[in-house]
This record gives C-alpha cells, structure tokens and sequence, in this order.
C-alpha cells in the first residue's frame, strides 16, 4: 500500500468512528429508545439503514471502478465495446437483486407497522392530549388532573395518548419512546408509547404552526409507578382546578411556562369517542353520530 | 380630507410593517435603482423596439428556452439567497439575525421559489431548447401557447417575488396546510400571493405539458418512431403526461383555498364543518407525482449525456424506457407517504410504504444501467459528464434515504425532521439540479453558439459537489438528533450546534460554486469559444446535425430517420450530407408571426390576481376583463403565417455551409 493511501485509508476510518462515536452520544435521541415502541423503530431503521447501506455501497464501489477502467487516455487497455448495449442476464440480475434488497425491508415494515398499532395492554393509562397555540396541555380522563408543557407517566405501563388540536396541524414527538402522530383539530387521533426506564426526555412540535412554534416543547418525566401515584395525589391535593377563565387564557397564543391543574371541565377536551374506540387491543374506527 | 384617509389606508395595505425591515427597504431601493438604470441603458441605445420585436413578442421555442434558462438562473439566485439566510440564522443556537415572522416567510418563498419557479422553468428551458431540435421539427406544436405559457409563468414568478417589499410575504410553507394557512391564523395579503401566482404559472405549466405532448407525438420526423426517439424526449414525453394529470389537483387545492380567504367559502376551514385533510390530500396527489415532474427530465439528460461522452450507445433503452412509464405510473399511488402519521391506520400505510418502494426498483435499475452504457466505453471528463458523475453516488444516497422513510415506523422518527430536508434536498439537488446544470452544460453551445470555459465550469462543479455534501450529510443526523425543520432558531445544550455549522459552512461553498458559475457565463460570453461545426461534443442525436445556433426554421430539410442515435449513424456511415440542401429540394418554408398577445394575457391575469390579492375586486373584473379582451384580440388578429422564401433559405444555409453543389 503506498503511503499516500494509508493516510487516506486512516482517515477515514478515523471519520467513520467519528461519525459511529458521536452517533453513540446521548443527543442523538432517536438512538437512545426508552421503550418498546422506540426500540422496535430503532430496530427497523438499523436494518434499513444495512440494507440500502449495501445497495449504495455496491453502486459506489462499481461507479468508482468503472469511471477509473474507462477513462478516456490514450494508452488505457480496456475494452472499447461501442454498440455493447444489451445483456438479458444482466438486466434480469439488477432487478431481482433490488427486488430481493426491497423484500428484506419491506417484510418488518408490514410486520411493525401493524404490530405498532396494537396497544399491549387492555387497561393503558389514558392522557388526553390538546396542542394549543403554542404550548401543550395533557389532561387525565382517570386521575381528572391537567398539565400544561410536562407530564409525568409510570414506567413499564402502556400509555395511551389521545391527540388532538385547538391549534393548526401540529406533531406531537418524544423520540425518546417512539415515533410521532399529528395532533388534529377536529379529530382525536391514538398513539400509544411505554418508557422502559426512568428518566426526563424531552419532546417537541414537529410540525410547523406559527412563529412561537420552535418554542413547543414539552418534557416527559418517566417515573416508577409509587412515584406517579404520588404525584397525581400532590397535584390533585396542591393544585387549582382550571377555571373557565384559565382555559380561556390558555387558548390565547402565548408560551406558558410549566402548569398544573388539580381537575378540568370535561369540555375542553371532545366528546369521545368521536373518531375511534380502543376496542380489545386494537383501534376500531365508529360511525359518525 | 377623505382622499387622505384613503390614501393613509392604501399605504399601510401594501406597507404593513413585515415589509419595512431595514434588509428590506434596502433591497427595495436597490431594484428601484437598477430598474432605473436598466430602462435608461435601454433607451439610450435605443433598444426598446429590439427587446419588443426580438424577445417579448417571440413565438420561437429558441428564444423561449433561453428566456426561461435565464429566468430560472435568477430564481436560482434569489433562492439561494434565501437558503443562505436560513443557514446563517440556524449556525448558532439562539440566533436571531432575523426574527420568527421573516424566518418563517424566508423558508416558504424558498421552498416555492426553487421548486415552482426555479426547478419547473429549468425543465422548461430544456425542453424548449432540444424537442424540437431533437426530433426534427420546426417549432413546436402551438408556439403561441408557448409563448402564452413562458409569460404566465413569468408573471406568476414576478407575483410572487414583489411579495416581501409589497404586501408582505406569505409564511405557511411550500405546503400550505390548512388550517394554517386559513384567514384566522393567517391574515394579511402574504397567503393571497401565494395562492395566486402559483394558480397563474400552473395553468403555464398545464399548457406546457400539453403543447410538449403533442409536439412529441406529432411532429416527429419521418422514420422516428417511438423506439427511436432519444431518450430525453420520452423523458420529456413522459413528464408532460404527469404535469397534464397532476397539476389540477393543486389548481383544485388552491383554488378552492383562494375562495376560503378571499370569498368566505369553508372547504378547508376548521368552522361549517370544512375538511382540511382533503387540502393534505389534494396537495399530495399533486405533490408526489411533482417530485418526478422534477426529476425525469434529469434522468433523460443523463440518458442522453453518458452515451456522448462515453462513445458509447445507451444501456438497456427498453429498459430505460419501460422504467421511466413505470415510475410515472406508480407515482400516483404513494401520496399518503407524505403523512402515514395522520390517522390513516396501519392497513393504508403499509399500501403506501410498500407502493412507495416498488418506485425504487425502476429507479434502481436505472442507476446500473448508466453504469453499464459506461461499460466498455471511453469516459471523456467534461464539465456536462462531471454533473453527471456526480449524479450517480449522490443521488442513490437520496433514493436509499428514501426507501428508509417509506418503511413506516421509520418514518415516525424520520417524519418532519431534518432526516426528511436532507433526503429532498439529496434527490432533489442531487437529481433535478445536477440534470439541469448538466443539460445547460451539454446544450449551451447548441442554445447560444458559443462554448463554456471547462476549466471554470469544473470549478463551479467542485464547489457545488462539495458544497452540497457539507450542507446535506449532517443534516440526516440532526434528525436523528432530533432537531425538526422550520425551526426559527433553536435552544443551545442539545448538541445540534457543531452539525449546524458545518451545514452552514457548506452551503457558503455551494453559494460560492453559484457564483463561480455565474462568472464562468459571464466570462465566456466575453471571450466567447464559438462553436463552428454544430457539434462539439461529438454528439449522437439530431440537434448536433445543425448549425449553432440552429437558424429560426431549425431545419431546412427534414431528416429521415433511419435509427436510434440517428446523428451518430450518419457520422459513421458517411450519409452527413443528408442535412444538407440543394437548389432542387429547398422549398420555401412557413413560419408562425410574432405576437403581442400572450404577454397581454399574462398581464391581465396579473393584475386581477392583484386584485384578487387585496380584495379589490373591481381590479380584479378589471384583469378579468383584460384577459377576455386578449384572447379575443388572440382570435381576431392576423395570423397568417410568414412565408421564407426558398432564395432566403438558400442562402442562409449556403452561409452556414450546408448547401450541396
Ligand atoms: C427511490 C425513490 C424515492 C423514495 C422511495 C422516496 C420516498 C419519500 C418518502 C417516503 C417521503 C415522505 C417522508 C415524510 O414526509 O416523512 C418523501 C418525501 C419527499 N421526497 Fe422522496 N422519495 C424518493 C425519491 C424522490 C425524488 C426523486 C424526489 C424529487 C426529485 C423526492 C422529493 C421529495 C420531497 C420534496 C419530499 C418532501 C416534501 C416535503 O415534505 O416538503 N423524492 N420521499
Ligand atoms: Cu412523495
């Protein structure tokens, strides 16, 4: 090996444990799931990621040969084939190996996406959630408690968010516990997630609806289950219900630091089930009234 | 004391306070001052009549390209200044070089600018440069709808930049949704442009599609049948069908959007029981079929650039052929991939996904079969072969990106994060930009007669390659980090700073590469490289046959067309002389007149669409009125086409040599 491609050759291996190490930093938060849902997500990108990783690196690597065989200089002794234009064989090859590449991906994505849509729990905590303009409100139907901007869920419990909006469009997003969902005026759509372990992780807005709305984060406190009792019974203990008069200022666009209510009228969040039933383990969509 | 009233209420209309930020005014007085200077330039050298008769008026798809080529340059210009603010707010956490409100009206006229009126026109110039010279024809099969196309597109591209100094900007990104972009979240005239000027280029767009249809398979020269046209053309072919089948749906959308804002109506209002997600629908049957409108004609640029520059013939044309059908086809049947999570439920979202990737196996096969025609070939490294080189390695990075968004839990995680801007910004740059730029490369000599400096256009090239792969790497992994796009700026302490930056970094050198490229034309147009033979490239199709440029009839003989690579064909079996002339064959030669007519139409549609902005509606009857009043003085007036007589053709070919004794 000439030296010239050792120090090539180092570098970027050098690079790519770069790249692998800051991939292993805890910011890059969708490599660190907290639970069932983001780890199975995980799983799928990480193959994927394998899957079309060969396929581009196969096109890399015969681009790369190819340019270098056939370059145009005088005294290169490859073959010139002016009217080679057709292999049968060929042809078929490179379209068998893309759909057999495309079959490795597609099978786990119908099996996850499926499975992803099945609760694993007939009695999941249920969190009402509301994106307003430009702060998020989560109330518990069970617990009759509301949070603006945090909430707390018990570890090792399915938890079942329902989303909706008094905003634009907007994307309700954790990371951390798994993909997002929109959160949509007029409707109440399901998405379920389950921490593994115990930690703050934040979430956010994924979907643009306005000028605070880079502001929209909320945090996610993953407790053990004695924790989370207690904490429901300090809010609903400590806390003020929310009044007509708080609701109204919640609806007004502003940035609200951290809230909680000990109870909330029923009406600011919509009649359900409008849009679905959590029926067994699966959502089953109703007839409208 | 009314007049005063009134006249106060007209200023703060058209100059609510987004409009007089200092950057802004400044750039105001800026165009004031060089539209000054360019009129006083102008009738100095009393070149008015020049600029009427010669380009405004014009009906020839060779003037018309080039016009569009420089309209895009510009729009390229004017994105890219807007990409570049964005990067220079996001370099550093907290940043606030602009506030929200501008932030958010930069990024929606950049994503609408580059793909409407930077990206779409590119095409355009393309396709109007080569059809017809490509397949044999005089012109085009309407050139008044062409010209009538060229000036819609222009007056929409000019609506919608005259919108950050008067009015305002609209700010609900490229996209729209509602209820975002609904009266009561939206208010003000910003949304109103949008609407309107994407409405006037796409009835543009519209016609194009169905004039290049036509064109193709109607004016072809004898003996090129389908299987033997080149492939650009059935890229052109193909993407003109798309536009025809794709655009009405967003007319619909937008439409039906204008009549929410400016009239009252409730289709996509949250109140009367208005139905948004039909918008995310409409806009998406519209939109993903868009994404291939953009990038098929890339693909036949390359299809057409590997053979010349490899010596070689293409690889696999049926299959080339058969993967570009497929592509279009499926390209209706993967929308909802733009938003598997919205409820869809998972039996919808695995058809989407799984639709989603049987695009990639056509696209696949596409890649390894420009390999192959490089197979066995000699790669000559000019500057159109550089963009195509480049091609290859970025863009399959684009389509695997791809492929990992349409696995659906995936794109869960992947969904509006910077995982998504750096897939489209890979397939979109990597594919569309790097075809055009390869394209006007290849065809520069054919449009103007003179070469383009290689050595500067490498330069430019290296910039922007490098550029692009600074500026678009990082970003996959701020998704992961997840960081989401249309973020005004964002907090430190989330490690999202040091990928920024370099991103940053990268589009400064892509801007660079930009600039270099604008010098290399200017440069080469002063020291022009003429192009004497008509074919410097050693090229394989029948537009290297003519002259450079070609003359206003393109063909004074019309080819017979033995065989696919026709020009190449000839070259090889000596049968050149079958372009040339005689004093026997010359016929006289019928060519349409110029027109005034279709840049009065797109005028009026102009200023009714102002009207329609501001709600002013007796300016909007006005406009409408005026483009009545137009196509009726398109039906009335004389258009008796100019005959060139036979002597003329004679000697105009016997100038450029293409006479036989
Ligand atoms: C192998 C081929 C491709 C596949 C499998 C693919 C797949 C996808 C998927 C699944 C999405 C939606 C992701 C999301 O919103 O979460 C997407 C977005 C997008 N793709 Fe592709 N794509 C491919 C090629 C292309 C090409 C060729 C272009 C354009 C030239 C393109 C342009 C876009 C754009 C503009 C968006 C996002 C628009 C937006 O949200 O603003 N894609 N692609
Ligand atoms: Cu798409």
């Amino acid at each position: 090996m000439s030296p010239k491609r050792r120090i090539w050759l180092s570098g970027s291996l050098v690079a790519l444990f770069g790249v692998l190490a800051a991939g292993c930093g805890s910011d890059y938060v969708v490599f660190h799931p907290a639970g069932p849902v983001a780890q199975s997500e995980l799983n799928l990108i990480v193959l994927s990621t394998i899957i079309v990783g060969v396929v581009i690196v196969l096109i890399w690597v015969l681009w790369a040969y190819v340019v270098w065989r056939f370059r145009d200089t005088p005294d290169n002794k490859a073959p010139y084939w002016p009217n080679w234009n057709h292999h049968p064989l060929l042809e078929v090859f490179v379209f068998v190996f893309a759909i057999g590449a495309l079959v490795v991906v597609a099978i786990p994505t119908v099996h996850k996406t499926y499975v992803l849509d099945r609760i694993p729990a007939r009695h999941p905590l249920v969190i009402d959630v509301t994106s307003l303009d430009y702060k998020w409100l989560f109330q518990y139907p069970k617990q009759h408690i509301a949070t603006v901007n945090y909430f707390y869920m018990p570890t090792n419990h399915p938890v079942l968010f329902e989303l909706t909006a008094r905003s634009p469009l907007s994307a309700f997003w954790a990371p951390n516990l798994g993909g997002m969902e929109y959160a949509m005026p007029n409707r109440v759509l399901p998405l379920w997630l389950e921490a593994t372990r115990t930690g703050v992780f934040r979430g956010r807005n994924a979907n643009f609806t306005g000028i605070d709305f880079w502001r929209m984060t909320f945090m996610v406190h993953a407790v053990p289950n004695p924790v989370f009792s207690r904490w429901v019974s300090h809010v609903q203990a400590k806390r003020h219900p929310m009044t007509r008069a708080a609701w109204l200022r919640l609806l007004r666009p502003t940035v609200t630091p951290p809230l909680q209510y000990s109870s909330y009228p029923s009406w600011t969040f919509p009649q359900r089930p409008t849009e679905f039933t959590v029926k067994g383990l699966q959502y089953v969509p109703t007839k409208k009234p | 004391m009314d007049i005063k009233l009134w006249t106060l209420h007209l200023l703060k209309v058209l100059f609510p306070p987004q409009v007089l930020l200092p950057d802004i005014v400044a750039i105001d007085i800026g165009l004031t001052v060089a539209t000054i200077v360019i009129g006083a330039y102008l009738t100095k050298t009393r070149k008015w009549g020049w600029l009427w008769h010669e380009w405004l008026t014009t009906v020839d798809h060779k003037k018309i390209g080039i016009m569009y080529l420089i309209a895009a340059l510009i729009m390229l210009f004017r994105g890219g200044v807007d990409a570049l603010m964005i990067r220079s707010q996001l370099i550093a956490p907290n940043a606030h070089f602009m506030g929200a409100q501008q932030y958010d009206e930069v990024f929606t006229t950049h994503g609408t600018v580059m793909i409407f009126f930077m990206a779409m026109p590119m095409i355009f110039a393309l396709f109007n440069a080569t059809i017809p010279l490509m397949i044999g024809a005089r012109d085009v099969a309407f050139p008044r709808l062409n010209a009538i196309s060229f000036w819609l597109f222009a007056f929409g591209a000019i609506l919608l930049n005259i919108s950050f100094s008067i009015g305002g900007s609209p700010s609900a990104g490229w996209m729209s949704y509602p209820p975002y972009s609904e009266l009561l979240y939206n208010p003000g005239v910003g949304e109103n442009y949008f609407l309107l000027s994407l409405q006037i280029a796409g009835i543009g767009t519209i016609a194009t599609g169905i004039n290049f249809l036509v064109t193709i398979l109607r004016m072809r020269a004898p003996g090129m049948s389908l299987s033997k046209m080149p492939i650009f053309v059935w890229a052109s072919l193909i993407t003109s069908s798309l536009v025809l089948f794709a655009f009405p749906p967003l007319t619909v959308a937008l439409g039906l959007t204008m009549l929410d804002r400016v009239f009252g109506a409730s289709f996509f209002t949250l109140g009367h029981q208005g139905m948004p997600m039909m918008y995310v629908n409409l806009f998406w049957i519209f939109g993903h079929p868009e994404v291939y409108i953009l990038v098929m004609p890339a693909f036949g640029v390359f299809s057409e650039v590997v053979p010349t520059f490899s010596r070689k013939a293409l690889f696999g044309y049926e299959a080339m052929v058969g993967s570009l059908l497929a592509i279009s086809f499926l390209s209706y049947g993967t929308w909802v991939h733009h938003f598997f999570e919205m409820g869809a439920g998972p039996t919808v979202n695995v058809f989407f996904g799984l639709s989603t990737m049987l695009i990639a196996i056509p696209t696949g096969v596409k890649m390894f079969n420009w390999i192959f025609t490089m197979w066995g070939g000699r790669i000559r490294l000019t500057v159109p072969m550089l963009w195509q080189l480049a091609f290859i390695p970025t863009f399959v990075v684009g389509g695997a990106t791809g492929i990992m968004l349409a696995a659906v839990p995936g794109d869960y995680q992947y969904h509006n994060s910077y995982f998504l801007i750096a897939h489209f910004h890979n397939v979109i740059l990597g594919g569309t930009v790097f075809g055009v730029l390869s394209g006007m490369y290849y065809w520069w000599p054919k449009m103007f007669g003179w070469n383009l400096n290689q050595r500067q256009g490498t330069w430019a090239f290296a910039l922007f390659v490098g550029g692009f792969w600074l500026t678009f790497m990082p970003q996959y992994f701020l998704g992961f980090e997840g960081m989401t796009r249309r973020m005004a700026t964002y907090p430190a302490g989330l490690g999202w700073t040091a990928l920024n930056v370099w991103s940053t970094v990268g589009a400064f050198v892509m801007g660079a590469g930009f600039v270099v490229m604008v010098y290399n034309i200017l440069w080469s147009r002063m020291h022009p490289d003429w192009d004497t033979t008509g074919d410097p490239w050693d090229g394989r199709t029948l537009e290297w046959s003519l002259p450079s440029p070609a003359p206003e009839y393109n063909f004074a003989r019309i080819p017979v067309v033995r065989s696919r690579d026709e020009w190449w064909s000839m070259k090889q079996e000596g049968r050149t002389d079958e372009v040339k002339t005689s004093e026997a064959t010359v016929r006289p030669i019928h060519m349409p007149r110029n027109t005034p007519m279709p840049i009065m139409l797109a005028a009026a549609f102009f200023v009714g669409a102002i009207g329609l902005i501001f709600g002013w509606f007796w300016m909007a009857i006005l406009g409408g009125v005026g483009v009545v009043a137009a196509l009726a003085y398109g039906s009335f007036a004389d258009y008796s086409e100019i005959e060139i007589d036979a002597k003329k053709v004679l000697k105009t070919e016997a100038q450029l040599g293409r006479v036989e004794s």
